[in-house]
Order: C-alpha cells, then sequence, then structure tokens
C-alpha cells in the first residue's frame, strides 16, 4: 500500500532505541514484581539470591527509566488511531502516566525504604548512600507504599498485557505494530 | 486512517478468551510465586506468627528477643583475623559498635530472671561503608537442625496438646541436647558474664579469595559465676539490666572474639551440632561495651540485627538459618515499626532533638 503524504510525516511507530528500552525493562520489571512477590514468601536460602537481584535489578530499572523519559519527551510517541473511543484514549495516556510514575517511584521508594531503616544499600560490591534519614515512620510509610504500589505495578502490566493484546488480535489498528520488537503486519497496513 | 481490518464475532469472542488466559495464567503464576496457592509453605509471616500473635505489651517490639536494651561500644581488631577474612572489620583498628543485650522471649516483660537464652547482637561499622551485624546467643548450640524444625518446635511449645513437645522431640531428636541444656546448663547473674555464640556458620574470604567456614563466639572476660535462678527471680524483673548498668558505671566490660575454623568434615549446615573442641580458633578483637541506654531511646531500637548484613569478606554459607533469620527478622521489623505509637519515645529519635 503507498503511504500518503501525511502517514510520513507522522510516525507509525515508536524508534527502534524506544523498542528497545520498552521490551528490554518489560521484561525486567516483571521479573522484578515476580522476585519481589517470591522472595517475601520464603525462608528458604532462595531469600538471599532473590534479595541480592532485585536490589540491583531496580537500580538498573531507575537508570532505565531515566534514560527512557529522556528519550520519550526526545522522539514523542505515535498518535493513537483517530477512530479510537475517547475513553480507550484517556486510559492510554493515563497508563502511560502511571507506567512512568512507577517506573520511576518503586526503585526509589524502595532504596529511601533501605534507608530508613538503615539498612546498608548493597549493590552488587558498592554500597550506595542513604537517601532519607533513618525513621521508623518513614520506614512503616515507605514499606506499605511499596508493597501496595507493587500489586498496583502488576495489575497495570495485566491491563496494559491485556489491552496490547486486544489492539493486535481484534482491532488491528497498528497501536501493537507500533512497539512490536519486529514490524508486523498491522504496522504496515497504513 | 489506516482500514481497520473486520474480525468476525465468533474470532473476536476466541481472541478474547485467548486474552483473558493470557491475563489469568500470568496472574496465576504470580499467585503462585506469592505463596498464596501454597498454604503450607514456610514463608517469613508464617515463621514469625508461630512466636504467637503479639499482645499488646509486644507491639512496636520486637517479636522474638522482644526485651532487651541498647549499648554502644567499640570492637577492637587484633588483625589476627585478616588471615582469614579480608573484612575491613578484622583489620587492626577500633570500630564503633552499636549493639543490644536480649532475651530469647516474646515477651517484653518478661521476668530477667526467668529467661533460659540471654543474648547479644552486634552492629559494626569500620570505615568505608561496609558493616557487619551478628546476634549470637548463650547457648552452646542450637535447639534444631534446620528452620522447618524451628517452626514445628514453636508450633509444638504453644500448642494446648501434652504430648505435642513429646511427639515433636520424637520427630526431632537433634533437641535433645538443647533440651538437657536448658535444664542442666549453667546460670549466671550477669550479661557480662555470658559467653555469646554465633552457632551459625558464615564463610570468611580472604585477600586471595579462598574461603573458609567458620563460627564466632565472644568470650566473656569477666570470670562467670554461677547464679540460681530463684534467687535472680528475688532480685526484681529487670535484675540483669540494672546489674550491667551498675556494673558499666564502674567501667567498660570486655569480650573476646574468638573465630573457630571448620575441618573440611565438620557439619557446617547444621547449628544444633557442635564442632569438635580442637578446631583451629583466631582471636579477631576485643568487644568493648561501654554505655548502656534503655531500648525505647537507644540506638539499637530501630535497627535490624540481620545476620546477614555481612561486609566483604564474609558470605553465608550452607547453614539455611541466615537466609531465614534474615527474612523472618525482616517481618519483625516492618510489623514493628509499624507499631512505634504503641511503644513510644520520650526523646526524639536519630538526631531530631536540638543541637546544643
Amino acid at each position: 500500500m503507498k503511504a500518503t503524504a501525511s502517514a510520513t510525516d507522522v510516525p507509525r511507530r515508536f524508534t527502534a532505541l524506544q523498542r528497545a528500552l520498552h521490551w528490554l525493562m518489560a521484561a525486567f520489571i516483571l521479573a522484578m514484581l515476580f522476585i519481589g512477590v517470591g522472595m517475601v514468601s520464603t525462608v528458604s536460602q532462595r531469600y538471599l539470591t532473590l534479595v541480592s537481584i532485585h536490589k540491583p535489578l531496580g537500580i538498573a530499572i531507575l537508570v532505565l527509566v531515566l534514560l527512557r523519559i529522556g528519550v520519550r519527551l526526545r522522539f514523542g510517541a505515535p498518535p493513537l488511531p483517530a477512530d479510537l473511543p475517547e475513553p480507550m484514549k484517556l486510559a492510554a495516556h493515563l497508563s502511560h502516566y502511571a507506567f512512568y510514575a512507577l517506573m520511576l517511584a518503586m526503585p526509589l521508594i524502595g532504596w529511601a525504604m533501605l534507608s530508613a531503616a538503615a539498612y546498608p544499600v548493597q549493590v552488587l560490591n558498592f554500597t550506595l548512600p542513604p537517601i532519607v534519614p533513618q525513621s521508623d515512620t518513614l520506614h512503616s510509610l515507605l514499606w506499605t507504599a511499596h508493597y501496595t504500589l507493587a500489586f498496583a505495578f502488576f495489575a497495570l502490566i495485566l491491563l496494559h498485557l491485556s489491552a496490547a493484546l486486544f489492539h493486535a488480535l481484534i482491532r488491528r489498528d497498528g497501536v501493537f505494530g507500533a512497539m512490536a520488537p519486529v514490524p508486523g503486519r498491522s504496522a504496515h497496513r497504513v | 486512517m489506516p482500514p481497520t481490518r473486520k474480525v468476525s464475532p465468533r474470532a473476536t469472542f476466541g481472541f478474547l478468551v485467548l486474552i483473558a488466559a493470557v491475563a489469568g495464567s500470568t496472574a496465576a503464576a504470580f499467585a503462585y510465586t506469592a505463596g498464596w496457592l501454597s498454604p503450607h509453605r514456610l514463608t517469613p509471616s508464617r515463621m514469625v506468627a508461630g512466636f504467637g500473635a503479639p499482645s499488646a505489651a509486644n507491639l512496636g517490639h520486637r517479636r522474638n528477643h522482644a526485651k532487651g536494651l541498647c549499648f554502644t561500644g567499640s570492637f577492637e581488631a587484633s588483625g589476627a583475623a585478616t588471615a582469614l577474612s579480608r573484612a575491613a572489620v578484622f583489620a587492626t583498628g577500633s570500630y564503633p559498635v552499636i549493639g543490644r543485650f536480649n532475651l530469647g522471649t516474646p515477651d517484653p516483660t518478661a521476668k530477667d530472671g526467668s529467661v533460659r537464652v540471654r543474648g547479644l547482637s552486634i552492629q559494626v561499622k569500620p570505615p568505608g561503608g561496609q558493616e557487619w551485624r551478628s546476634g549470637m546467643i548463650n547457648a552452646p548450640f542450637f535447639a534444631v537442625s534446620t528452620p522447618q524444625a524451628f517452626y514445628a518446635l514453636l508450633t509444638a511449645s504453644g500448642a494446648k496438646d501434652p504430648n505435642a513437645m513429646g511427639a515433636f522431640i520424637e520427630a526431632h531428636p537433634e533437641f535433645k541436647p538443647f533440651g538437657a541444656w536448658t535444664k542442666t546448663g549453667p546460670w549466671t547473674g550477669s550479661y557480662a558474664e555470658e559467653r555469646y555464640n554465633g552457632l551459625n556458620a558464615f564463610r570468611f574470604i580472604d585477600a586471595a579469595g579462598a574461603a573458609s567456614v567458620v563460627r564466632w563466639s565472644l568470650l566473656p572476660q569477666v570470670p562467670p559465676v554461677a547464679a540460681d535462678p530463684a534467687s535472680l527471680g528475688a532480685g526484681g524483673p529487670d535484675i540483669l539490666a540494672a546489674e550491667i548498668t551498675k556494673r558499666l558505671e564502674a567501667g567498660p566490660v570486655r569480650w573476646t572474639m574468638q573465630v573457630t575454623v571448620a575441618d573440611p568434615t565438620d557439619p557446617t549446615a547444621d547449628p544444633s551440632k557442635p564442632w569438635p573442641a580442637d578446631r583451629h580458633t583466631v582471636n579477631a578483637g576485643i568487644l568493648v561495651v561501654s554505655q548502656v541506654q534503655p531500648e525505647r531511646d537507644g540506638l539499637c531500637r530501630d535497627l535490624n540485627y540481620d545476620p546477614t548484613v555481612l561486609p566483604d569478606g564474609i558470605t553465608t554459607s550452607d547453614d539455611p538459618f541466615p537466609a531465614a533469620r534474615s527474612a523472618a527478622y525482616a517481618v519483625s521489623y516492618d510489623a514493628r515499626t509499624a507499631e512505634a505509637a504503641d511503644y513510644p519515645r520520650t526523646v526524639p529519635a536519630h538526631g531530631e532533638a536540638t543541637q546544643p
């Protein structure tokens, strides 16, 4: 199909860098949530192994999300299909804000929570500085936030996954193709 | 605008079912990982619940070893342990310590003279940001071989069934020496006269990367004097706290930190099994306790003496307890910091007080 002038002006897909960041972080974050919920469910030696992955992975996600925010501000996002109902457009936009907020907040809350409890924040061979003063009240608040937001994050991912599949399988409107790792048919139908 | 390819209603329904299945199975995998589908998994919360529901008096306190008092002092490293571990804490020097004398009971109002197990915990912070935390007890060996057996012990000792302990001991014969120690082991009248044993095995890594499996103990420099538990009870509910407070007014109290190196054949994964007495030992330094503070406002209050907070040069071994303790202590810590209002301080915490 021949592209129209407007179709060449408006990007239909996220840039390769954005797609790479998306899928890398998707794997990291999903792993992180499973590790988090798994580590607090066991008293076996796996507990220590999982904790020792959870911390550096969290810091990696923090670094990646900072990079990703910069990339998003630089390159933007392809527009949603014009015929997408307004409530779905609103949900899509809000969910993106929620994702960025959670990706940024969760590692910082985790780091702050350990700081408030006066645990040394050991990440691989480095000891990170505390980012908040020691405080039982603050620790309790941050712990509750970390725990609660983790489930909210997982719920959001389930919603995002379902919506992505809905676009890919049922609406076939190019939304999934915009972020697909390799161009699919739906991304080309412009 | 790209033309949207029509999907038949039948196919749409099929795809919706598929999407629900993908989301549902992801959620199920998550629930399984969290242990929600495994009611018999020994989770850290279950372990902590094994100590019984916290009474009103216990809110804000540790869930076990609930009664204690804070101390400050130093670890005077001799340098001798540098042959075994490259940890900065063993290099000759004096490093600040925040510690806690404690009693092995979930009841913070227990009478000092009534508690068989006494403990000492330390946080040692050499320069450089790394630290070493350790919790030790006066028992010469641990009660059981595995965290699962410890949970069974908690369950049996809390059970109403008079045969529960008998059944437990039958299933866990390793408990017998500990049971005998609780009845016939010596008592002293002072925290200062106790020997505190780390019991768990850890790995020391030297400068060349070679590992030794070790256990450590604090040997009192004050000669122990046998005390009668009955007379301890007559001395008031806080006799040990009062005794150590008074003793420290006359000067610091010291322990020698002795590190014992395992032979390759020694049981390293089972803290209920002591190693033979002739094993190679190294005196790593002296713990000097200078001052005590009531726990309520003390520096040890909000520290979690998690035995897996280790500096470079010390790691966990195949002993399963440090991991279990770390997981359970975190649950206790998270619970008690959320209950801080039930255990209010009398002075503001952590330097929030007005500076002079």
